[in-house]
Formats: C-alpha cells, structure tokens, sequence
C-alpha cells in the first residue's frame, strides 16, 4: 500500500514539472541556428534533397554509426540469450512434445495464403529496397527500408512458419555490409573532407537518384544490414516458439 | 474559433508525448507482468519520441525535403527543424534493440522459472 502510495506521489509530481513544461510551451517561428545551417548549407554541400538524411548519414554520420553498432549489439544480445543446443533439448523433451504440438496447429496454411505470400513478398522487399535507395530525395532511409525489409520476413514466417531462412546467408550478407560502411567512412576520410564525408564521388545532379555523393551506397549498407539483422532476430523468436534447433554455422 | 486557429498544433502532440510517458512509467511501476511492464518501457519510449518531434516543430512548417513546393534558396523559412527527426531515428532504433533483448530476457525468464509475474522471482529479491 506505502508502495502505491509513494508511486502515485512520484507520477503526481512528474505530471507537474511536465505541466510546467506544457504551460510555458511557445512553438518556434523560427529555425535555431544549428538547424538554419544545416538547411541553407546542407544541400549545396552535400547534395541531398532530404535534409533529415543530410543530417543522419553526414553531419551526424558518426552517431549513424554508433547506431548500427547498437543494434547489431542487441541482435547478438538477442542471439546468445535465446541459443539453442542439441544437448539441452533432451532435458526437457516433455514439455518439448506439447509445445510442439501447439505449435503444429498453426502449421499448415492454405493455398490461398501460401499464393499471396508469393505474390506479396517480393513486391515487400522491392518496397524496401526502393525506400532506402531513395533515402536521400524522399521520406525514408536505410533504417526504415531495413525495417519494410524485416516485415517481409515477419510476414513469411507467419504465413509458411516451416520456411527456412540460411543463417549462414544472414551472417555473410550483415558483416559485408557493416564492413563496407566503414570502408566507406575511411575512404571519405582519405579521398574527401573526414570520416564518412559523402563527396568523393561526384554528386551529380541534383535531385536524381544517383547523386548526393556516397549517399545511397551508405543507405544501401545501412538498409541491408538493419534488414538482415532484424530478420535474424525474428527468425530467433520463431525457433524459440517451435522450439527448432540451431543451424551449425 | 479564432482561438482553436491560433491553437499550436504541436503543443497536442507535446501533451499526448507527455502523457504516454506518465502512463508507460504508470505501467512499469506497478504491474507485476514482465510482458506488461515492457509494454510499460515501450510507451514511455514512443511519449518521448513524440515530444522530441514536437519541441521540433516551426509554426507552419513542412517537411524538410527540398523539392519544387519547397525551393532552396527559401527552405530556412518554410520547414521545420531536421535536427530532432534525425535524433528521433536514432532513438527509435535503439529503443527497438533494447526492446528486443527485454523480450529476449523474458523469454528466458519463463523458461527458467516458467512464471513472468515478478512477484515469484524472488532470488534477486532484497
């Protein structure tokens, strides 16, 4: 009860620093400095149409790259907590058995479904690759397309859960991409103004898809790796839920 | 009615931020359910995503891509701050890493002790 008591006191007293906060809101007119360069510069400099990728893949690229490592950090999280082995499954073969066969009602699915995976899946990854080649002219990027990438596979593995996904391929295809991120990074550092500088190809013109330097190579990698990673950390979830073992890879 | 023009359309989003933060603190703080006091850190993520956007916003203010509604040499009047959209990615992804290894750990909580509700995980009780 003194524990409820104490709660409530606490939300009662956040609720009011964050009413001070409300109350004494004005909304800007006018952008702040920082931001005010960014956008008068930013597309002369460096050649993007969408300020907000300006912002995340050059001016700020080194937290993009912080990012990554966050992630991929937790997607190993993810992999190490939930490893499964052979030895350890005989254990508890028991209770293995029922939730096996729990899961083997929701197993087979219809013609109907299987047709509009088909149908559905390669047009949700084109999606995704479309969002992050585009990242730099329109809304989206490498985390968004990464992400439209990962439902793909979220939406296979509900439709056809028996459907195999390599992890080797997984694996291969995540560290190529990180690696040549920070290839590209040292490389605007040697050929161009710093560490991922994005000008020492040429922009071309503006507006169009090839242009805005390394841009779109950056976001290529970035939506690549967020997609696999991703995808590794549902594939994760869905053999902890059929209890599979793990490929030897 | 000239009051609800006048109205910030950003200080709506600001107090629903600050509102998901209080219910999503709420939720941590007192269910007993793993699942639920993880719901709890997700809301509370998304109430300061929304306040990050809002603090953002510039009064009629559009997206800040330059294309021809949106012309270079006027963009600084027009848009809004790129700044926290950007901030607001970063932090979307992180709160979806750490909301992945929080399930990941329930999920081994549950093997381990085949109960989420935290009241009978007691060996790291004090």
């Amino acid at each position: 009860m003194i524990k409820r008591i104490f709660i409530f006191m606490m939300l009662g007293l956040m609720a009011i620093i964050f009413f001070n906060l409300v109350a004494n809101y004005t909304e800007n007119t006018s952008l702040s400095k920082l931001a005010q360069y960014y956008v008068e510069n930013g597309p002369q400099e460096i050649g993007a149409a969408n300020l907000v990728t300006a912002v995340v893949v050059t001016y700020r690229g080194l937290d993009t790259l912080g990012e990554v490592t966050v992630l991929f950090i937790s997607a190993a999280g993810v992999g190490l907590l939930l490893r499964r082995k052979k030895g350890k499954q005989n254990n508890n073969q028991q209770q293995n058995k029922s939730v096996k066969e729990v899961a083997n009602i929701h197993k087979s699915s219809s013609e109907i479904v299987e047709t509009a995976t088909e149908l559905l899946l390669p047009m949700i990854i084109l999606f995704g690759v479309y969002v992050f080649l585009n990242g730099h002219l329109s809304p989206g990027g490498g985390f968004q397309g990464g992400a439209i990438i990962a439902s793909g596979t979220m939406f296979l593995l509900l439709a056809l859960p028996e459907s195999h996904i390599s992890r080797l391929l997984i694996a291969i295809t995540e560290s190529l991409s990180g690696f040549s991120y920070v290839i590209i990074g040292v490389l605007g550092m040697v050929m161009a103004g710093g560490f991922l500088d994005n000008r020492f190809i040429s922009s071309g013109t503006y507006g169009n898809l090839f242009s805005a330097g390394a841009i779109p190579l950056i976001y290529t990698f970035i939506g690549l790796k967020v997609g696999f990673e991703l995808s590794a950390v549902l594939d994760r979830f869905r053999k902890e839920i059929n209890n599979e073992e793990d490929d030897p890879v | 009615m000239n009051t609800l023009i006048n109205f910030p359309i950003s200080l709506i989003v600001l107090c629903s931020g600050f509102i998901l933060i209080l219910l999503g603190l709420w939720g941590m703080l007192t269910q007993r359910h793993l699942i639920r006091i993880i719901i709890g850190f997700s809301l509370m993520d998304t109430g300061i995503h929304m306040v990050m956007v809002s603090i953002g916003y510039v009064t009629g203010g559009t997206a800040p891509i330059i294309n021809n509604a949106v012309l270079m040499s006027e963009a600084s009047n027009l848009v809004v701050d790129p700044v926290p959209s950007a901030l607001v990615l970063t932090a979307i992804v992180i709160g979806l890493g750490v909301t992945a290894v929080m399930l990941s750990f329930a999920v081994r909580i549950y093997k381990t002790h085949k109960t989420l509700m935290i009241d009978k995980l007691t060996e790291s009780k004090w």
